[in-house]
């Protein structure tokens, strides 16, 4: 573990600011994160969190009006904040690369498959159209799709989505990359054709030394595929730390919320529990946690001041008074509940 | 859906013989032709003659059960004027016609899709806002107005560009200009807007995330995706533009079919204005059918409503 990490975040964020620049999104809040090669991090979190911006943030591919306003971005022992647009370029499909959501329109409909698969490598490697067809039959093979001299041949119409998937995943693999950052791969999979895709990014990530993200909301996909964890929030990451350490005891009331709304099949109850209320507006923050609102162990001090990251050990932290070591947890108030952010806290129930 | 096709031609019939009836009725309240065929002075019972030639004297809807009855055999009668068959006549023009509308069309794409492609691309920029007052005013200006300020410059201030007649190479570019405009104008639209659509698609972010250049991102990715919807337009506007260019050939003289039916009118000759107008009509027609019956086999949704 003293080695250099591959990636390294440090209090980065991205905002989105609107034309006139009186609404400022904070779609990215102060993550601090770092990654070793050959892992593989989960990023778990609602809808609107801020897990595709932060992958876009690490790509430097962010729609127009979003920024990179603060921190540093450090991918193997070079910043990609500094680096020009045509540098990035020479990052993006070769040392990172990317698996989009929606595999079924990740794939151009004009193209052949054989023609798209062997893009990146005539653009990053120069490879002629020949050979970089050859590498493109290589590659179909590999994500395990038969006979693949005659796929390559063919258009994306042809395939179905599982095929059109494991294309995709072709496409992220083909100049070698040491990351992978795959965001929800699966949802739009049947069941088994999603285990089938994990199992084979999973062996990927064996033969090619991959260092895997996975940007999922499905806490099941995170506990058969990565070791280490983060939780979004609201454009925080609220709890990181190794997978086991933290479905077996998690920090924050939010991490507790998710694993409690996962289905069990040896559950007694009748109903899943549901985190009630929404995520609050990211243009406009409470001053202080950002799940107080919802956190039905809030007390009054979440709702004035925002909680700083907290170390816990064995790699872990989070974003939460409770987790603050007996020093820090200065003696505000007492008593639980009070305050804004106290009326809807009562909603979670077991 | 063959059910769906029989209905559409059926109604494509019914919108034939709709236009027919219409410029039967519309040509004849125009005046007597007969008067403008007859020697200054002549009598009553010349004119008379005249009618009986030209079949004027029978009741309307016998005139109208004739010209309908050699229409369905591909007759469009003798012109009052020439006494020649009007579809000759039509032929005879018909390539100059054409010649118009391709320039003109050249004309509106390689002015419409490029300029379309960098207002997309540098959408809210100044490049986009110069294409959107281009575009405003191809729609906008009437293209007589077009034409005569064109005659005024290239013609009668530079001495460029001959303003009228046909012939050489230099007499197609002012009228292919005015008449191509409008449909620049119509095609940079589409091509914008069908490039900002497709910009924002999954397979331009993942030809980004390839890391190929912007160029490869928008001239092979973005590019010919966008074109499909405009080479539709295009096709469509091909026809549009040989049957609509009556004003253009006026103001430059143009022998094409515009200016047949313009000197139909002005002769009151019957037949040849509604030739023009009905094989004018039933290319349209036509090519809406076409695309009717394509849509319906691509999109289920339109053959199973049929």
């Amino acid at each position: 573990m003293t080695a250099e990490p591959l990636l390294s975040l440090e209090n980065l964020s991205t905002h989105y600011v609107s034309q006139q620049g009186s609404r400022v999104v904070r779609a990215v809040d102060d993550v601090t994160l770092s990654l070793n090669a050959g892992e593989s991090l989960g990023i778990v979190g609602e809808s609107g969190s801020g897990k595709t911006t932060l992958a876009l943030t690490i790509l430097r591919l962010l729609p127009p009006a979003a920024r990179i306003v603060s921190g540093r971005l450090v991918f193997d022992g070079e910043d990609l904040r500094t680096k020009s647009d045509s540098e990035m370029r020479r990052v993006r499909g070769k040392r990172i690369a990317m698996v989009l959501q929606d595999p079924m329109a990740s794939l151009n409909p004009l193209f052949s498959i054989g023609d798209q698969v062997g893009e990146p490598i005539r653009v990053h490697e120069g490879a002629s159209r020949a050979s970089a067809w050859q590498r493109a039959v290589g590659l179909l093979k590999s994500v395990r799709i038969a006979s693949p001299e005659m796929r390559v041949r063919q258009y994306p119409h042809e395939m179905s989505g599982g095929m059109r998937q494991r294309i995709v995943g072709a496409i992220g693999i083909s100049c070698g990359p040491r990351l992978l950052i795959a965001d929800e791969p699966t949802t739009s999979l049947d069941l088994t054709i999603q285990a089938q895709y994990l199992d084979l990014l999973r062996d990927l990530q064996r033969r090619h030394a991959l260092t895997l993200i996975f940007i999922t909301h499905n806490l099941g996909i995170v506990a058969r595929m990565c070791n280490r964890l983060a939780v979004m929030y609201a454009g925080r990451v609220v709890e990181q730390g190794p997978v086991a350490r933290i479905f077996n005891a998690p920090a924050h009331p939010y991490t507790q919320a998710l694993l409690g709304s996962l289905p069990r099949m040896s559950d007694e109850r009748e109903r899943l529990t549901a985190i009630e209320g929404q995520p609050p507006d990211l243009a406009s923050l409470p001053p202080g946690c950002a799940f107080a609102a919802r956190c039905p162990m809030a007390f009054a001090r979440c709702a004035a001041e925002a909680p700083p990251e907290f170390t816990l050990g064995e790699g872990r932290t989070a974003r939460c008074w409770l987790a603050a070591p007996a020093t820090a947890r200065a003696p505000l108030s007492a008593h639980a509940v009070g305050g804004e952010g106290g009326a809807h806290a009562e909603g979670i129930g077991g | 859906m063959k059910h769906y096709i029989a209905r559409r031609v059926g109604y494509s019939l019914l919108s034939l013989l709709l236009l027919s009836l219409t410029i039967f009725l519309f040509v004849r309240v125009t005046g007597d032709p007969a008067s403008l065929l007859v020697e200054p002075g002549a009598s009553p019972q010349d004119i008379e003659n005249v009618h009986r030639q030209l079949g004027l004297d029978q009741p309307l809807w016998v005139q109208y059960w004739q010209f309908i009855a050699s229409l369905a055999q591909g007759d469009l009668g003798q012109s009052f004027y020439y006494r020649t068959p009007v579809l000759d006549l039509y032929f005879q023009r018909l390539p100059n016609s054409l010649l118009l509308a391709a320039v003109a069309m050249a004309f509106s794409l390689l002015i419409g899709i490029p300029s379309g492609i960098i207002a997309a691309v540098r959408v809210g920029r100044m490049w986009d806002s110069a294409g959107k007052i281009f575009a405003l005013l191809g729609l906008s200006l009437p293209s007589f107005w077009v034409g005569l300020v064109l005659i005024l410059v290239f013609t009668v201030w530079l001495g460029w560009l001959p303003s009228s007649g046909s012939g050489t190479a230099l007499h197609v570019l002012m009228p292919a200009f005015a008449l191509g405009w409008y449909f620049a104008a119509a095609h940079m639209r589409l091509t914008r807007s069908s490039m900002l659509e497709v910009l924002g698609s999954e397979y331009v972010k993942l030809a980004r995330l390839k890391g190929l250049p912007e160029a490869l991102v928008i001239g092979k990715h973005a590019f010919k995706n966008a074109l499909i919807p405009v080479i539709t337009l295009a096709g469509i506007n091909l026809v549009v533009m040989i049957n609509v260019a009556v004003v253009v050939e006026m103001v430059f003289a143009w022998p094409g079919i515009g200016r047949l039916l313009y000197e139909g009118i002005s002769f009151r000759d019957f037949p040849v204005v509604q030739g023009v107008v009905v094989i004018g009509g039933a290319m349209i027609i036509l090519v809406n059918l076409a695309i009717d019956i394509v849509y319906a086999l691509i999109d289920p949704r339109i053959r199973l409503a049929g």
